[in-house]
């Protein structure tokens, strides 16, 4: 009586282990479906808009849309040179990289003297750098563009440069400081303790260790740079126009040329997709101000 | 900024030693490494604001400049707070965060729950991947595909949208569907941010009581509730504070796909200041409604540090 008993147990046991993995492979399929979603939607609206940059005019207009066409790179060409994109993309590459190494010579040292010097209105000034990430561009595009016109530098590089170090400068210094302050402190008082000075310490010992965050912190001032559109508008005309701005300006006109849209398109995104790949890892820090890591 | 009082001391507890070394304000380092950060975001980030704050209590009509700038008090304060548009655009604006942000957080935790889940090694890094794409994607080229997308004769939405056979809509002309394209649009590009925090939260959660509540119970709601709770609610106020900044700042997505049309359906705050300044000429009125907007702003930010810094701290 004892081995039935044993024997329905057994068989319980087993019914149940095999319920379980039915359960879990439904679950697994479940999982894949849920993924798959999730990548499915991320990715369309780009996937749609490069295969629309690789269609002729008449396979981009067609209704129902056209899943299968031969690719063609005439959009490109007709984009870039045309309608001057390629000038655009320029003036975009010598802004945000000018922008962005200002925004790292001046940022370091304050990230440095926040992570490692007490002074009284340490808080305030945190603050005030916090602040800046959330205001509207276009509370400062409105005097900015006053202050422009007076100095005469509308429609030049220079104004967008130092207009831009308003984001890029405070996203410096929020994932600067993080770094500096994953440095060990006894570095910075062994080297006094040798006599260098304080810059030399910083110069020296901590910038090269905090390399990492600070090319972290140049790529999000890059992105942050290369991706306005309202100061560029308010600011550029014909000489400085940045690449956005380049984009919009297809938007007279009765019939759209879509395949050189989102050509252009592409040509902004793409490399913006490839350094975010490049940090994102750290990308929810850059865009919480480091709250969230 | 004053920056006299910005490293004029250390901290009165210090030992003597530091109190001699930054003692006396231009001798101390941590003054000469901030200084030049601080000039700079005060003469391109403050001088402006005060600038705007003089011309928000003036006439500044670019258009009517043979008038000149006269002192008008706060008139155009007053104007702004009586001009129904301006409140219509602030309503717009609060309305959007209210529907947007529920879903992109509701469909942000889905995937970040589904990035959460061991297993499928490969389509959990090729789904995580992917959600930087969104993110990364320019403002103004998310508002040039949304037109692609949303287009009336050719667009893929009314395709799709088709499918379930629902008839073609001329989603950029109707004012409510104008709102909802907009709306698809940015749930597509910031769903991804809500997921990545999200997700930071939920691998807070220790991996030991992770797995002694799965052997407990199957459900995941109830792991979800119980469990990982308190680890997603600090990012959950990240993400409620920045969103809303961010809608105040939003401007570039919508001006590339709508211009704020048709009529004023997507005329969003910046935007409609924007318009103001810069279609309408009228500088001393944009510059009032900067200000009050600056003041949001300010609000948004003290309540990001009191709630996100301090708690994390």
């Amino acid at each position: 009586m004892s081995t039935t008993v044993n024997q329905a147990a057994n068989g319980g046991v087993a019914q149940r282990g095999k319920r379980a993995r039915a359960a879990r492979r439904r679950a697994t399929v479940w999982h894949f479906i849920g993924l798959l979603v999730v990548f499915l939607s991320s990715v369309f609206p780009f996937y749609w808009m490069v295969t629309t940059s690789l269609k002729s005019q008449s396979d981009a207009l067609a209704y129902p849309p056209k899943w299968l066409f031969s690719p063609t790179f005439h959009h490109y060409s007709a984009a870039l040179f045309e309608h001057d994109v390629a000038g655009s993309l320029l003036n975009s590459l010598i802004i945000a990289s000018s922008t962005t190494v200002l925004a790292i010579l001046l940022g370091t040292p304050a990230a440095y003297a926040l992570a490692r010097y007490e002074f009284r209105g340490k808080e305030d000034l945190w603050f005030w750098f916090i602040s800046n990430r959330m205001v509207s561009p276009v509370v400062l595009a409105v005097p900015f563009f006053l202050i422009a016109t007076k100095l005469d530098i509308v429609d030049t590089h220079i104004v967008l440069i130092l207009l831009y170090l308003t984001f890029s400068l405070p996203i410096v210094v929020w994932i600067c400081t993080d770094q500096f302050r994953n440095i060990p402190v006894e570095l910075d008082e062994a080297a006094r303790l040798d006599g260098a000075s304080p810059w030399r310490v910083f110069w020296r010992i901590n910038l090269p260790l905090a390399m990492p965050g600070i090319v972290v912190s140049a790529i999000f001032a890059f992105i942050f740079s290369w991706n306005d559109l309202l100061y560029a508008l308010v600011l550029t005309r014909t000489e400085a126009i940045t690449s956005p701005v380049a984009a919009t300006s297809y938007m007279s006109g009765y019939e759209l040329p879509w395949g050189e849209i989102m050509a252009t398109g592409t040509l902004i995104v793409l490399p913006m997709v490839v350094f975010a790949l490049l940090v994102s890892g750290r990308l929810v820090q850059g865009l919480t101000m480091g709250a969230v890591k | 900024m004053a920056n006299g009082t910005v490293a004029s001391a250390t901290q009165p507890r210090r030992p003597r030693k530091h109190a001699r070394r930054f003692g006396i304000l231009p001798r101390s380092p941590a003054f000469w490494f901030l200084f030049p950060a601080i000039f700079a975001l005060a003469v391109i980030g403050i001088y402006p604001l005060l600038l705007a704050l003089y011309n928000s209590f003036h006439q500044y009509k670019l258009a009517d400049l043979a008038s000149g700038t006269p002192f008008v008090g706060v008139d155009n304060y007053i104007a702004t707070l009586s001009d129904p548009s301006f409140w219509g655009a602030l309503g717009r604006t609060a309305l959007f965060l209210c529907l947007t942000l529920p879903i992109e957080i509701a469909l942000g935790l889905f995937a970040a729950l589904m990035l959460h889940r061991m297993d499928l090694r490969f389509m959990r890094a090729a789904a995580r991947v992917s959600l930087v794409i969104p993110m990364a994607t320019t403002y103004a080229v998310v508002g040039l595909i949304g037109r692609l997308i949303f287009n009336r004769q050719f667009g893929v939405a009314n395709y799709l949208t088709g499918l379930f056979g629902i008839p073609p809509q001329d989603w950029l002309a109707d004012p409510t569907l104008a709102f909802v394209s907009v709306m698809i649009m940015d749930i597509w590009q910031w769903t991804p941010f809500c997921a990545l925090i999200m997700l930071a939260g939920l691998s807070m959660v220790p991996k030991e009581a992770e797995e002694a509540a799965r052997l407990e119970t199957p459900k995941w709601s109830m792991i979800l509730w119980h469990l990982q709770r308190p680890y997603l609610l600090p990012g959950l106020t990240a993400i409620l504070i920045l969103r809303s900044a961010d809608m105040l700042k939003m401007f570039d997505a919508v001006f590339t796909m709508t211009r704020g049309g048709p009529g004023a359906a997507t005329e969003f705050i910046s935007v409609y200041i924007q318009r103001v300044g810069f279609r309408l000429f009228d500088q001393g009125m944009a510059s009032a409604q900067a200000i009050i907007l600056l003041i949001l702003t300010i609000v948004l930010s003290r309540l990001y540090i009191r709630f996100v810094y301090r708690e994390a701290a």
